[in-house]
């Protein structure tokens, strides 16, 4: 009875690499480089970690994204998975939460039977933390969020983890299957291996587009699909001007700095 | 809902190319194509010099909206505790039902085991009525029994909107109920809207977008709810035009919370959930409070951050002086939490707390955006730093250039001469 896991992953722009232009205004994303979102890359190790434990775990990868994303796949298996998948579509484009989460579920459905599905948190492009969530829903799975620890019993069935909390964790016992989310206090991702590498750009990954997936276009994958729109955008605003305080001593500054307090009755 | 190119007008300039946030344009020769990653967010619609982007809004069937009615505040309480953001979302729910109409009310929904004496608090900060369900399943919070009790009501009662704080438990239940309910859910608001005129107003105070195409007129009520995107690199205002209820989780701190008024009173409405045993697949075996104290940054007046100017772990020690002396608590940048400085609970930014304190010191905090994302609209900030280019120095509202070892012990020695010092300049002019 060898274990079966999915690991659901997102290429994302490295956003601390984002930088924006003081004059525009605008995103500078030129020479943005595309990296496996954090939050996954846990989720993957953690994977991996069991199969370092029972060999015979079959780990998919599985994502959804451009054509690109083929590349943060190569990765996931150069670091051990065994299989990864692809969902593209121009139909899938534009995709909210509640229509990532369709076209996902639909996906690790068709990849088959599995026992657990790991998952990141969530994504540094848009941090909802609400597709791994959405998933488990709408294939009628339990679910932890926050997974911290991990502990997986002899039977390979029954689960102990640790849920982080703001000001401390729950203790949560859990059975195969479900979907864990997990953080980057659960462990420290591996790195790519050499040999993983050349094995990796051999495998062939699957693409599968909307049909493939048996997903409906108009009502459940895409921009058209998605219950949420967006209504505007913009660049934050950087606050008006304040002053940058000159003079002799660190003495003359200070005095200044508490006079402009005392004056807008701040102190 | 889309985003198309005009081929004949496009001139092939790239400018939309270089504005986009998601690489969703490539350049066929000289002409720009959408490609799959497209979000239809507009960036680049005003951006061509030659309007030849539009944004195409495909006619919806009309669903009745018209039988969903009020609005709904999760109150998340943890061990009979009602959870500051929630008292935050019932003052933020009231402003905003009361914008929708004069018969639109906010409920405070209570879920657990014997909260029903929590009521009165939720009526005290705003809640016209209040929804208790109780069970003696759900006295730990579980995904699978605040789920079903919470999207049962929603499909029987209907509400227009429903607003949760974005804690670990907030986060954990509210997409699950809005994919249950099959509605929009949008993460980590910062500012909600119904009144197009609200939002005009908002925008034009603290963005810099243009709203000259908005009618403040506007009989649209719908919600629009801005968050941050991108590590705050972008905002966006997400709307649910097609479904209901709207739904949003809100950053604890963001909001505020109304003046207590103890002889509030309200309705209260008790539900008896459909839950049996077998609904919680998961079992909760503890829940254990960190022995580390709580750093309550979302509720102070006076935050003293320090960053990597610091130098080392060390240097916390100046800046729990200066919060000592101007009764503040400590906060950090990440860099500081990352080099092992200080704890993660101390962090302040996009990944930490957000905050909104009366007044900010970022003490060798360079301002990286992340950080920025989540002070800024600190109603004070004063940065202290060595570099005169410090992105921290564009959002202070007063920068001193220079050593924070010289700087902030001179603070803490003149503070208390504040009064007497502006006294002196009150004389000078005087004279």
């Amino acid at each position: 009875m060898a274990l079966k896991i999915i690991v659901c992953a997102k290429q994302v722009p490295d956003t601390n690499e984002i930088k924006i232009d003081p004059v525009k205004k605008t995103l500078i994303r030129e020479g943005v480089p595309s990296i496996l979102n954090h939050d996954d890359a846990n989720a993957l190790e953690e994977a991996l970690k069991i199969k370092d434990q029972y060999p015979d775990t079959h780990i998919t990868v599985v994502t959804m994204g451009p054509p690109q994303a083929k590349d943060m796949l190569i990765e996931c298996l150069a670091m051990g998975a065994d299989e990864a998948v692809l969902a593209s579509d121009r139909a899938l484009g534009g995709s909210d939460t509640w229509a990532t989460s369709n076209a996902l579920a639909a996906a690790i459905e068709k990849i088959g039977v599995f026992d657990l599905i790991f998952a990141g948190r969530q994504a540094i492009d848009g941090d909802t933390a609400q597709v791994g969530p959405q998933i488990a829903e709408k294939l009628n799975l339990p679910q932890v969020t926050y997974v911290s620890e991990f502990e997986l019993a002899e039977d390979q069935k029954n689960i102990t983890v640790k849920r982080a909390l703001e000001d401390g964790y729950e203790l949560i016992k859990i059975q195969t299957p479900c979907m864990l989310t997990t953080i980057k206090e659960l462990n420290s991702p591996r790195y790519m291996s050499i040999g993983g590498i050349f094995d990796a750009v051999k495998k062939e990954i699957p693409v599968w587009g909307a049909a493939d997936l048996g997903v409906n276009a108009d009502t459940e994958v895409g921009l058209d699909a998605s219950p949420t729109k967006v209504y505007r955008s913009f660049t934050p605003a950087p606050k008006g001007q304040g002053t940058v305080l000159e003079g002799d001593s660190e003495k003359d500054v200070v005095d200044q700095l508490l006079i402009g307090l005392k004056s807008k009755h701040v102190i | 809902m889309a985003i198309n190119v005009i081929s004949e007008k496009c001139i092939g300039c790239k400018q939309c190319v270089k504005v986009c946030p998601f690489e969703a344009i490539d350049m066929d020769g000289k002409l720009a194509v959408i490609n799959g990653k497209c979000t239809a967010c507009k960036q680049c619609v005003p951006v061509c010099p030659v309007d030849a982007i539009f944004s195409d809004e495909k006619e919806v069937a009309a669903t009745d909206l018209s039988a969903y009615k009020n609005v709904w505040v999760f109150a998340e309480q943890r061990g009979g505790k009602i959870m500051n953001v929630a008292l935050e979302l019932i003052g933020e729910g009231r402003r905003l039902a009361r914008e929708i109409g004069p018969d639109t009310k906010v409920y405070a929904v209570l879920v657990g085991d014997q909260v029903f004496g929590l009521a009165q608090e939720c009526f005290e900060y705003g809640a016209d009525g209040v929804y208790v369900i109780e069970d003696g399943l759900l006295g730990k919070y579980t995904t699978d029994g605040y789920t079903k009790v919470i999207a049962d009501l929603v499909s029987e009662r209907k509400p227009e909107i429903v607003l949760f704080g974005a804690t670990h438990i907030g986060r954990d239940l509210a997409p699950r109920v809005a994919a249950r309910c099959g509605t929009g859910l949008t993460a980590d608001c910062t500012r909600l809207d119904v009144k197009v005129s609200s939002y005009i107003e908002y925008a034009d105070k603290y963005t810099t977008q243009d709203t000259s195409d908005l009618d403040p007129a506007s009989e649209d009520k719908g919600l629009k709810q801005t968050r941050p995107a991108f590590g705050g690199n972008l905002m966006a205002t997400i709307i649910t035009p097609n479904t209901r209820p709207q739904m949003a989780t809100v950053r604890p701190g963001v909001m505020t919370r109304r003046e207590r008024n103890a002889a509030a009173a309200g309705e209260t409405v008790k539900v008896a959930p459909r839950l049996s045993a077998a609904d919680i697949r998961i079992e909760v075996v503890d829940v254990v409070k960190s022995a580390k104290e709580i750093v309550s940054l979302t509720d102070a007046d006076i935050i003293c951050s320090g960053g990597r100017g610091l130098g080392n772990s060390e240097g916390f020690k100046l800046i729990e002086s200066l919060a000592e002396k101007v009764g503040g608590v400590v906060g950090s940048s990440r860099a500081a939490v990352d080099a092992g400085w200080i704890d993660h609970s101390h962090q302040v930014g996009q990944t930490g707390t957000t905050v909104k304190p009366k007044i900010y010191f970022a003490c060798g905090i360079s301002g990286a955006i992340q950080h920025l994302a989540g002070m800024q609209t600190s109603d004070m900030i004063i940065a202290v730093n060595k570099d005169p280019d410090a992105p921290i120095f564009e959002v202070a509202d007063y920068g001193i250039v220079g050593d924070l070892y010289k700087v902030v012990p001179e603070i803490i020695a003149e503070w208390d001469m504040a009064e007497v010092l502006y006294e002196a300049t009150l004389d000078r002019t005087g004279e």
